[in-house]
């Protein structure tokens, strides 16, 4: 290596110098301010548990609050993992996954982890409903009251017209994430409409947003609860109404979506080892509104562990029933 | 595909062509493009809507299906397959302790109150004394500006995180790529294998292989820094090769005279003639690394990436902003500290003479290392030296202000933007697309097949065909076509600013270095921060999409152009302005033509980069190819979808880069350039 230049040769040492330096003073660490004001170990009890953390401030609501009870109540080591669904339920055969805290159907991922692969359990509801359907900004209902049925539909498919439709109406989707049944229902509705896929929760977010301030038409999937109706409360277009079965077959489905009861998941070893942390988030349900509250104080620019201690506080007969 | 607009620049070139240039071969050429636009003219207004081959976004084909099967397969063999157990298992544990050691030392500890082996005073003292030693003074000053200024925005653990994750993912890139890259160096049939791997590894949207990775080597740091690797070790892979190949023939046959052996000559001449472009190669890897950030955060990866993410869910403008400005800021100093470090490589007869007496040098070096060391004990032992104070943050300051600068804009500038987008979406984006995506699939092959025919022979001609064949194969030509459409519009975007603004920077270099580091950021900062405003001025369309994909590439495109007309020699130009030429007339009539080659580098790289966007783009509207990757992402049963458009995304990007590049030099053969592919993608 000397022989390959200055480069090198001034690098090699620095390096080494600075690994040198660096290793002398780990040796001496007990003289550190890191190890010298440790954290007190009185409330180990509890161990560790990896929360896995969706990207939707509705999840990071149920989290932060069920992270701040856990650590605050149980002194549980929380460990929070910023993953997308998959990615998380990956995560509960190779155990770096203990719970996820608002999961929507996924029917498939619940065949796969808790049916053939036994490696997840369901840890019961939320308390917390989930709705998807077609949505349009307050300022459309109210001009056009009658768009809220879907059989008034294409006769604005004119107005709901874009760049990106092709010459039809335009339905835009969100999250790829989110079940869809879209595109059948535009066909089996015999709708004038072009599914255009946005892409993105946020692009949908955004997308609403300027509907409504700048008063432009638009049609789009959305679903709750979510934080941003409590800032712009979309209505919901009545799509033909769901009954059991009527969306078995995703290629002739031409009704509503149903409600989806929102659960949590959690890691059959973790369900297994009795930790009260566990114990917990089997007890932990609450309404919409409270998730709600938590989530928008969380949008508004509160930390989400101070948006849930503020909930927390506010609700202590609630948090003891979960901790009984 | 692009026929008529190739046809169109072969047109405005050739008066401007040297008269040396034989006549027969160029109309040959031309009458090659010119049936190429007949044939897709003429298929496109007898047989549109027929044979194209679309696939509805909801659907699968039985290739998906399969390729479904493959998460499952992983799951069901990691405890007992071999390669899992004595393989991918052990390089897990081995990748984790690597980071885990960096994380300790410049971010955080697993014990006590959480606090680094070295905080931030003594590492910003360490990190500035280490720029001083590989680079000089004033890159020194620039690292400790900037590391502190990240204690400034609120960032500094976060800031550190990445940064130890990015140095623990550039070591293992150079533990790769170093060796390889000599072997490809000294052999051709190396060299020939490993092309098509690393055009894989550097255009294969990262969404593909993130979960698969997550799955094999699970959540953590390994797979964060595995995913980085595979990005950032290819150009550190070319441009090692690039640099040993480069070496005069001459220089080796002297050294060869000598009786040196093959080992020998590697050391003692091959490797110190090419560490100049090697440790380009190093910034190149660097600064791909750096680009990944934001990507690794999906699999839990800490660091600023996470701050952009968990921003983007709020649509908080602000934090997303500060926490990109970070991001920019390292990467500027990571660039300029190796660039400094190779200016420092080259030979010292070559270098220009440093400031310093190289016995001066020594003695500072030396003296700054001391005080660098009783930082780093200081930051060890005192609390305010450990952790940066709180009380000095003018995070929400910045956040605040940027959240009402882009209020503001959103407010006022919509109606504007609005009818803008409208307009260049109807009178010219959807035309084209109907154009391509409309015709049939054989026709595009014919017409593709000339095109390659035209400028690189047959055997371009037969890997375009491989390559077209691939795309419909996968099941997925509908969406290409829809992707290639976006591309092709954003590529012609791209080429107008890199023509206007590299002229401007080649002609002025004052100019140059105004624009320089705002080029920098439009190469780093991760798309997700900028993609919430632009949605609020332009709507979720293919209008954001392709300006995303213009962003990140049109820096590319400039540099390469303002490199080229800057290098056009000065007396040429002065002959011009002295023979009484406008500055117009000098610009079209000796500047661009002269810069031709820079013009090819700059369209072949101006569209890798933008192709690098399509799945940034399909998160704001862009559809396609991009789609079909994000979905396959997130949902387990579209996995294979996304698998397959992952690969024809491949076969586009190698497509569009052997038929510009073979366009670009005139040369009729795949004699690929080492320049770097998209050093940066996604996010």
């Amino acid at each position: 290596m000397t022989r390959n230049g200055s480069v090198f040769k001034r690098l090699v040492p620095a390096l080494a110098g600075a690994a040198a330096a660096a290793m002398l003073l780990t040796a001496c660490g007990g003289s550190s301010v890191n190890q010298a004001a440790a954290a007190d170990g009185s409330k180990a009890a509890c161990g560790t548990v990896n929360v896995a953390m969706n990207a939707w401030v509705g999840y990071t609501a149920n989290a932060a609050v069920y992270s701040y009870v856990a650590k605050e109540k149980l002194g549980c080591n929380v460990v929070q993992k910023d993953l997308n669904e998959q990615i998380a339920w990956q995560g509960f055969s190779s155990g770096e996954v203990d719970i996820i805290i608002e999961n929507w159907g996924h029917e498939d991922l619940v065949k796969q982890y808790i049916t053939d692969q036994a490696v997840a359990v369901d840890a019961g509801p939320t308390g917390n409903k989930g709705r998807i359907g077609w949505y349009v900004p307050p300022w459309l209902a109210k001009a056009h009251p009658d768009i809220l049925d879907s059989k008034n539909l294409n006769k604005y498919a004119s107005l709901l017209k874009t760049s990106e439709s092709g010459g039809k109406g335009q339905l835009l989707d969100g999250d790829p994430a989110f079940v869809t049944n879209d595109e059948a229902l535009v066909k089996n509705l015999g709708l004038d409409f072009k599914v255009v896929y946005s892409g993105s929760e946020a692009a949908l977010i955004q997308s609403f947003r300027a509907a409504e301030k700048n008063k432009t038409p638009l049609l789009g999937y959305f679903y709750e609860p979510q934080w941003f109706l409590a800032e712009v409360p979309l209505v919901k277009v009545n799509l033909p109404k769901w009954t059991p079965g009527c969306d078995a077959d995703p290629e002739k489905v031409a009704c509503d979506y149903p409600d989806y009861t929102l659960n949590k998941i959690i890691s059959k070893k973790f369900s297994d080892s009795g930790s009260p942390a566990a114990k917990l988030v089997k007890a932990f349900t609450w309404t919409n509104a409270d998730q709600d509250s938590v989530a928008t104080d969380i949008q508004n620019g509160m930390t989400p562990e101070a948006a849930a201690k503020k909930w927390v506080d506010a609700h202590p007969q609630q948090v003891e029933a979960w901790l009984k | 595909m692009s026929a008529t607009l190739l046809g169109a620049e072969k047109a405005t070139n050739t008066p401007a062509a040297p008269p040396t240039v034989p006549r027969r071969r160029l109309s040959r050429r031309a009458l090659l493009l010119i049936s190429a636009a007949v044939v897709w003219t003429v298929g496109f207004v007898f047989l549109h809507g027929t044979g194209t081959l679309a696939l509805p976004t909801s659907e699968l084909t039985d290739l998906h299906r399969s390729l479904n099967q493959f998460n499952s397969w992983v799951a069901s063999n990691r405890d007992d397959n071999p390669v899992f157990l004595y393989l991918l298992s052990p390089l897990r544990s081995a990748v984790d302790a690597v980071a885990a050691v960096f994380t300790t030392v410049f971010a955080a500890s697993s014990t006590g109150l959480g606090l680094p082996e070295i905080g931030w005073l003594g590492t910003v003292a360490l990190l500035g004394w280490l720029a001083f030693a590989v680079g000089n003074a004033r890159v020194a000053l620039l690292t400790v500006a900037v590391f502190t200024f990240f204690g400034l925005q609120g960032l500094f653990v976060e800031a550190a995180h990445t940064f130890a994750l990015v140095v623990t993912s550039v070591l293992l890139s150079l533990l790769v790529g170093l060796p390889l890259g000599v072997l490809a160096g000294i052999s051709s049939r190396v060299e020939k294998i490993i092309t098509p791997v690393l055009d894989f590894m550097q255009i294969l949207p990262t969404f593909v292989y993130l979960a698969p990775l997550a799955l094999v080597f699970l959540i953590g740091p390994a797979s964060a820094v595995i995913a980085t690797v595979i990005y950032a070790a290819p150009p550190i892979i070319r441009l090692t090769a690039h640099g040993i190949r480069g070496i005069p023939e001459n220089t080796r046959e002297a050294s060869d005279s000598l009786g040196t052996t093959p080992l020998q000559r590697l050391f003692t001449l091959q490797i110190p003639m090419a560490k100049r472009t090697i440790v380009m190669g190093i910034n190149q890897g660097t600064m791909a690394a750096l680009s990944m950030v934001t990507i690794a955060a999906l699999i839990a990866a800490p660091g600023l990436g996470q701050v952009v993410v968990r921003a983007l869910q709020s649509l908080d403008v602000g934090t997303a902003v500060n926490a990109g400005l970070s991001i920019v800021l390292m990467a500027i100093v990571l660039d300029r500290v190796t660039t400094a470090a190779s200016e420092r490589a080259r030979p010292a007869t070559q270098r220009r003479r440093s400031a310093l007496p190289r016995r001066t040098r020594m003695i500072l070096v030396g003296a700054t290392f001391a005080l660098a060391l009783v930082l780093v004990q200081l930051s060890r032992t005192m609390l305010w030296a450990a952790r940066f104070p709180q009380e000095i943050n003018i995070g929400p300051a910045i956040t605040s202000g940027v959240d009402a600068a882009s209020e503001w804009l959103q407010t006022h500038l919509f109606l504007l933007t609005g009818a803008f987008r409208e307009a260049v979406t109807v009178a010219f984006l959807n035309p084209f697309q109907t154009a391509i995506t409309d015709t049939p699939f054989f026709i595009m092959f014919a017409a593709l097949a000339l095109v390659a025919y035209a400028f690189g022979g047959w055997k371009l001609t037969a890997l375009v065909l491989a390559c077209l064949t691939v795309i419909v194969y996968l099941g997925l030509w509908g969406d290409a076509m829809v992707t290639l459409a976006s591309t092709l519009v954003a590529t012609v975007i791209v080429m107008v600013l890199g023509i206007v603004f590299g002229v401007a920077m080649g002609r002025s270099e004052r100019f140059d270095k105004l624009m320089r580091p705002v080029l920098d950021a439009g190469q780093t900062l991760p798309a997700f921060v900028y993609l919430v405003p632009f949605l609020g001025l332009f709507g979720a369309t293919r209008f954001t999409a392709i300006i995303a994909g213009v962003i990140y590439a049109a820096p590319a495109a400039i540099k390469i152009m303002a490199d080229g007309i800057s290098g056009v020699s000065p007396t040429v130009v002065e002959a011009a302005v002295a023979s009484g030429s406008t500055p117009w007339q000098v610009i079209t009539k000796v500047q661009l033509p002269m810069a031709r080659k820079s013009l090819g580098l700059a369209a072949n790289q101006g569209l890798i980069y933008v192709l690098a966007m399509v799945v940034v783009g399909a998160l704001v509207g862009a559809g396609g190819l991009g789609y079909d990757v994000v979905a396959g992402f997130v949902q387990s049963s579209l996995f294979g979808k996304g698998l397959a458009a992952g690969l024809a995304i491949v076969f586009l990007g190698i497509l569009l880069d052997r038929i510009t590049q073979a366009a670009a030099f005139s040369a009729p053969s795949r004699s690929r350039s080492t320049a770097p592919s998209a050093t940066t993608k996604e996010a």
